[in-house]
């Protein structure tokens, strides 16, 4: 008896906490949940925009990669996502092997350019970014720059590097050496990774540790200088940036992916938020935005600031084929994890 | 001391003679016990969990997973942490407290609310604070300075509450009896603040083991930052549920470590005592480096933080504070804050009643069910919510039901330990003399015992709201969509370094904690009876 009052108490307030908040949720039935992985302030920019010319509200979820895709894994069928936007396409492979996304619409198929999406059309790009060396301009010259990502396993470079392992911008850089070099090779980098370098959570977190001359280079995403400099510039003052170029592991491209669930209850206006975001508008908002993303779609060229996309001299690598059950195994195994 | 040890032995658990008869009084323990067992079985749903991943894992996975070096580097990195930081959080916390409340420490009153105030901070906000102070901050030594700054208060606030109540005539007799000040510091007043400290102590370590944040923040492993790394890449993979396994048995022997520290003695007292002169001791020579210290202690827990959070709002700007998620946050944090406070403290009172009108094995054993869930990280008992909910009740996936539910989880023992001190200071004879004169046993509980306990309660929800104020991967997890708390856009702007706009959270954090921070001082003080 005393059980029951307890927990309808707790099932009362439970239930009134939240009354805040039913406005942003949207009463609309035809309001969709989409599950964020990407950079909160880009996607809600992505959400207004969309919201402000079709009328559907959207409510997002935020987590990371593999955080939200191992979640719609569990919930199957019965996942409230409507959409799923990650910053790189391992944890789309994985939703996508586990059988629960719809195919892309026609449009989405005409406006992203097939090097940007899988062949399978389960998921498409929707922006992309570029792994780079962030370095101390300090203390390093060009010259004593690593060539390859590959040159971080060298005992030279102990104690001078840094990357944020624990993130899956890093493990998708990770798996694209998998898929290039061949997992013994991966593997003995991982673990002289384990011995070089410093582990910190967060790209910018690592380019901070960089530009406080704590080590002397980082393995990031370019954006993250970018936007530290278009910001105080505080973070990244001491820092630039090195692509590895020449079809290296550590030139590799990532592409962040968007999919529609089979599962969702409005088809419909889920295509229509990925049309929005792919095309034009969308594109434009990785354009003139903060988040220094490239635009992959609609032919929008990316921020001014950027080096193009074409001149990066990315490795060709099919996303559907990025490994990341794989990739945490080998890392747990070299006690990065 | 003695004299109240005496007591405590000469009182025999036996049940009062009363006119009412043997029914009520029976069944209301057997009552509480069926209860405390529900919400004990509940609490230990996370550690089920845990356990049948392990159990599934087999033997070979286990082996392989556990007993590697990266297992050793957070073993050592957790325990260390927790052996540097509690001793000194208990010193300061003790030492500041004999010093506010026993001596004749000049601006008593003030230091004694900045003692209090650190606790309206949270860590991962102490954390950006010092990272933006000291970027190259980390590691051991960063986790102990993050630590023991963010938790002292939690020895503090007790023991303060304790002393400001205690007996000076104890201290009397002892110094009557040719102790010195010491002397009677040592053997009168110190071992009265045992249950304070040790209850301090135990809050202290648990947040050692579950904190996230702070830690991330400045790049120091533990067991909880691999955890959340392990969960992130895999989800419910093996070795995220090995490493909460062993999380979990570093629980176990805290907790019985503060079993220990605890002990049996009694801290009730009947009567009027001479409370109006508490005996200040003078510092003399010491009045200048107490004040000294306490500045700089001040200066580091309030003062650094205080000044970057101010600092990143000034480099913002107006700008930072148009964002729409703003209001929305604040309103939710709230709404759950006090949503979850309010079912804490309820479902912790039971437990609490048991542990100390009816101790134990078996109430120890169902009190201590509630400590294992809150020193797992939030991300171990959301994990465990998701996946029982997907399965079992999809009514309450992602719903404030479930959110609410993980956050009693998290928070009881802050509901406990207060409710446990305030149930020990109500002392049972007034209870049963009520019963002796007549009232039925539910109604002398509810005039007697609940009114005199009232205060503790309020401290001990003020605590859970504090926690939920600043809880983060829960938060994420469970939610219902589109939910936004102070901590978790904090969160999501921090990492991004985006410190100027992640300042306002911090900033709203703080004002929403500082109220909640002084009604647990407040009322620490009124449930130790001044």
């Amino acid at each position: 008896m005393a059980s029951i009052s307890i927990f309808t108490l707790a099932a009362c307030s439970g239930g009134t906490a939240p009354t805040a908040s039913d406005g942003a949720a949207g009463s609309a039935t035809d309001a969709i949940t989409v599950y964020n992985a990407q950079h909160d302030t880009l996607t809600q920019a992505w959400a207004d925009a969309f919201t402000k010319e079709t009328g559907i509200k959207v409510t997002l979820r935020q987590g990371d990669d593999s955080e939200l895709s191992n979640q719609i894994v569990q919930e199957g069928a019965k996942s409230p996502a409507d959409v799923f936007l990650t910053e790189n396409s391992p944890a789309m492979t994985q939703v996508e092997n586990a059988g629960l996304f719809a195919d892309t619409s026609a449009k989405i198929q005409e406006q992203v350019p097939a090097e940007y999406r899988p062949s399978t059309n389960k998921w498409t790009g929707i922006a992309a970014r570029s792994t780079v060396f962030a370095y101390d301009k300090t203390k390093l010259t060009e010259a004593q720059l690593p060539k390859s990502i590959m040159d971080l396993a060298d005992p030279a470079w102990k104690g001078r590097w840094a990357a944020s392992p624990s993130g899956a911008d890093f493990q998708a850089i990770v798996s694209a050496m998998l898929e290039l070099k061949g997992e013994a090779a991966t593997l003995s980098w991982l673990e002289s990774m384990k011995e070089n370098s410093k582990a910190y959570k967060g790209n910018s977190t690592a380019m901070k540790a960089v530009n406080a001359g704590e080590v002397e280079g980082a393995v990031i995403y370019h954006y993250y200088w970018f936007g530290d400099q278009a910001k105080t510039g505080e973070n990244s003052k001491n820092v630039a940036l090195e692509y590895f170029k020449s079809q290296d592991p550590g030139a590799f491209v990532s592409i962040s992916g968007g999919g529609v669930l089979a599962s969702s209850k409005h088809q419909d206006n889920a295509q229509k938020f990925l049309e929005f975001i792919t095309g034009k508008a969308g594109q434009t908002v990785l354009q003139t935005g903060t988040s220094f993303e490239y635009p992959v779609a609609s032919d929008v060229a990316p921020n001014a600031k950027l080096t193009p996309l074409s001149e990066l001299q990315a490795p060709k690598i099919d996303p559907a084929k990025l490994n990341s059950a794989k990739v945490t195994e080998l890392m747990t195994q070299a006690g990065l994890l | 001391m003695s004299q109240a040890k005496s007591t405590a032995a000469a009182q025999p658990r036996k049940r009062f003679p009363g006119k009412t008869g043997g029914r009520g009084r029976r069944s209301g323990p057997w009552a509480v016990v069926v209860l405390c067992l529900l919400i004990a079985m509940f609490s230990l749903l996370p550690l089920g969990y845990v356990g049948v991943m392990t159990a599934d894992a087999g033997w070979d996975t286990i082996e392989k997973l556990v007993f590697r070096p990266r297992v050793g580097e957070l073993l050592f990195n957790t325990v260390a942490l927790v052996v540097v930081t509690v001793p000194i959080c208990v010193v300061l916390g003790i030492g500041g407290a004999w010093l506010v409340e026993r001596t004749r420490l000049r601006a008593h009153k003030v230091w004694a609310v900045l003692l209090a105030a650190p606790l309206a901070i949270p860590a991962f906000v102490n954390s950006y604070a010092w990272v933006s102070a000291i970027p190259s901050l980390g590691g051991l030594f960063g986790g102990v300075l993050i630590s023991v700054l963010s938790y002292f208060p939690l020895v503090y606030i007790p023991v303060a509450a304790v002393l400001s109540r205690m007996d000076p005539a104890l201290e009397q007799s002892g110094s009557a009896l040719g102790l010195g000040p010491w002397r009677v510091f040592f053997r009168v007043v110190l071992p009265q603040l045992r249950l304070a400290a040790a209850g301090g102590a135990l809050l202290v370590s648990l947040h050692l083991l579950a904190e996230y944040g702070a830690f991330a923040m400045i790049a120091f492993d533990t067991f909880t930052t691999a955890i959340y790394d392990q969960f992130r890449s895999t989800f419910n993979g093996a070795a995220a549920n090995m490493l909460a396994s062993v999380l979990v048995l570093l629980c176990l022997l805290l907790l019985l470590g503060e079993s220990k520290a605890r002990g049996n003695a009694r801290y009730a007292r009947v009567g009027a005592g001479a409370q109006a002169n508490p005996s200040r001791l003078a510092l003399g020579g010491f009045q200048a480096p107490a004040q000294l210290g306490l500045a700089a202690l001040s200066v580091l827990a309030l003062g650094v933080p205080l000044f970057h959070v101010g600092r990143w709002l000034v480099a913002g700007g107006a700008e930072i504070w148009t964002r729409d998620a703003l209001a929305t946050s604040l309103l939710q944090t709230l709404g759950y804050g006090l949503a979850g406070a309010l079912v804490t403290t309820i479902l912790a009172f039971p437990l609490a009643f048991l542990v100390i009108r009816h101790p134990g094995p078996v109430s120890k054993l169902l009190e201590g069910a509630n400590y294992i869930s809150s020193s797992m990280p939030g991300i171990v008992v959301a994990l465990a919510l998701v996946t029982i909910t997907i399965h079992y009740v999809p009514g309450v996936y992602q719903t404030a039901v479930v959110l609410v539910a993980a956050y009693a989880l998290l928070f009881m023992p802050r509901a406990l330990v207060n409710l446990r001190a305030g149930l020990a200071q109500a002392p049972r004879e007034l209870d049963e003399a009520a019963q002796a004169l007549g009232k039925p046993p539910l109604v002398a509980f509810f005039k007697v015992t609940l009114r005199l306990t009232a205060p503790a309660a309020a401290g001990g929800a003020a605590l859970v709201f504090l926690g939920i104020v600043n809880e983060l991967t829960a938060t994420l997890l469970l939610a219902p969509n589109g939910t936004r708390t102070l901590a978790t856009e904090f969160w999501t702007l921090s990492s991004e370094i985006d410190y100027t706009g992640a300042a306002p959270y911090a900033l709203l954090m703080i004002l929403l904690s500082a109220p909640m921070t002084y009604l647990l001082f407040a009322q620490s003080k009124k449930v130790a009876g001044q």
